[in-house]
């Protein structure tokens, strides 16, 4: 034990480094995930039978392939078509992409639980479609979908790793470096093990949180 | 002020409306009674093009209702809607609700829409019950929010489609007696109801409707007083003595 604090007051600073960039594809690919999501769920509640079926599509297609060869397609195929991406980049892209079909799903669920009096009301006073979203629906529908919203930040906080298979020195990336190079892999997993816990715990307490008051209502 | 002309309306199979022609003036109230599932509140979404119709034509002051056409809004802002279940917005309060409208919609400068939202929530008697959430208030509180709501969009004519129905008894006096008010301020107003009482005193006319065409219609007091129909004297009967 007295082993391990020792590692862990040597690795922790290096491993810091690791939380940062963790920290960074985490926020940069939720807030592209949940653009992208909205814009998708938007196409599919739109009552425009095109746009319905290419987000229907795209949401399928998105489902169907792995983050991981969504992120090896992104970085190691998109410069032969011409696009060079960072590392950090096309994480980012890439987890954001892959985390906005759900993200879309989730929207369009919390959408559609909006009960159809709600929108007539809306109609009723003249709102048109969008204004109908933006002041009635939307607004109701934050409550019913944040609880889910708080899982994928969970989700996403943990797929970040999956950034280190294309050479993004976040949190796994960093501890697998130290490891191989130190061999102390118990110290060194155990630590990273701690610090995503310790960045998750306060999104579980959120998702609570949500829950709780979506449960009010 | 609303005309209809041969108005059809299906759902799948189901003819709903067969064939409605009816004309609303300025000023007028008429209510539409009749059996349930007999296509009164299909007539009230059709005018305020919350449904589409299959044939004939609907026209508020002239202007066609086409649901799918950019004058909806229009119609939409001059033909206010009041619901059973009164679809307030839960997430604003009362008085957010009233000026909902007329911010939004219509952009009206904040501090007069909200000024005038005070008073119309005044005038039915919830002045006191501005920043109240709609889940605080009672049923009648409610549907009496939703009329301010309407009128906040300062329309030509209302339309009540069965606003007491969701109500407890002792709630449904206050309600009328708003919607009375309004009568008497010369709004003209479309009621679907089963108030046999409040068609009597307040309506001009009544139509009544069963398997989506119109049975009878006319002078308030003499289609319930006196109907002349086999099937009204059936329906008033059933309604005013149900034992």
């Amino acid at each position: 034990m007295k082993g391990f604090w020792h590692d862990a007051a040597e690795f922790f600073p290096i491993l810091m480094n690791g939380v940062a960039l963790t920290i960074v594809v985490t926020i940069g690919s939720l807030l592209l995930s949940t653009l992208l999501g909205l814009v998708w769920a938007m196409m599919r509640v739109s009552g425009i039978k095109a746009l319905s079926m290419l987000s229907a599509s795209l949401i399928n297609v998105i489902r169907g392939i792995p983050i991981i060869v969504l992120l090896f397609y992104l970085y190691f195929v998109m410069p032969d078509l011409g696009v060079t991406l960072s590392a950090l980049q096309a994480a980012i892209l890439g987890l954001g992409i892959a985390y906005s079909a759900y993200q879309a799903e989730n929207f369009r669920a919390g959408i559609e639980a909006i009960d159809k009096g709600q929108i007539e009301a809306a109609q009723s006073i003249g709102m048109g479609w969008w204004l109908t979203m933006r002041r009635v629906v939307l607004p109701q529908a934050v409550r019913i979908v944040l609880p889910p919203y708080g899982n994928v930040m969970i989700m996403m906080l943990k797929d970040s790793s999956q950034a280190s298979t294309i050479t993004v020195a976040e949190l796994a990336l960093q501890g697998k470096l130290i490891a191989s190079s130190t061999f102390k892999n118990t110290s060194v997993f155990t630590l990273v093990a701690l610090m995503y816990l310790t960045m998750s715990i306060p999104l579980i307490l959120l998702v609570r949180h949500f829950e709780k008051r979506a449960g009010k209502k | 002020m609303i005309e209809l002309s041969d108005v059809h309306k299906s759902f799948g199979e189901v003819e709903v409306l067969k064939g409605i022609t009816a004309s609303v003036e300025k000023g007028e109230v008429v209510c539409i009674i009749g059996p349930s599932g007999s296509g009164k509140s299909t007539i009230l979404r059709c005018i305020n093009g919350l449904e589409s119709y299959d044939r004939g034509e609907i026209s508020v002051e002239g202007l066609k209702v086409d649901r799918d056409a950019p004058s909806i809004v229009n119609i939409r802002t001059q033909v206010s809607m009041v619901f059973q279940r009164f679809n307030l917005f839960p997430h604003r309060t009362a008085l957010e609700n009233v000026v909902e409208g007329p911010l939004f919609v219509k952009k009206e400068p904040r501090a007069a829409a909200l000024e005038r939202g005070r008073a119309l929530l005044a005038q039915v008697g919830l002045a006191e019950k501005a920043d109240a959430d709609p889940p605080q208030l009672s049923g009648g509180q409610q549907q009496r929010v939703a009329i301010a709501r309407a009128l906040a969009m300062q329309p030509k004519a209302i339309l009540f489609d069965e606003p007491t129905s969701a109500l407890d008894p002792e709630l449904v006096g206050d309600v009328l007696g708003v919607m009375r008010k309004l009568a008497d301020d010369g709004m003209t107003m479309v009621v679907v109801t089963h108030e046999m009482g409040f068609a009597r005193d307040v309506a001009d006319r009544v139509l009544f409707i069963d398997g989506g065409v119109i049975v009878e219609q006319g002078p308030a007091k003499s289609v319930l007083n006196q109907p002349q129909h086999a099937r009204t004297q059936d329906f008033l009967r059933r309604v005013l003595h149900p034992l």
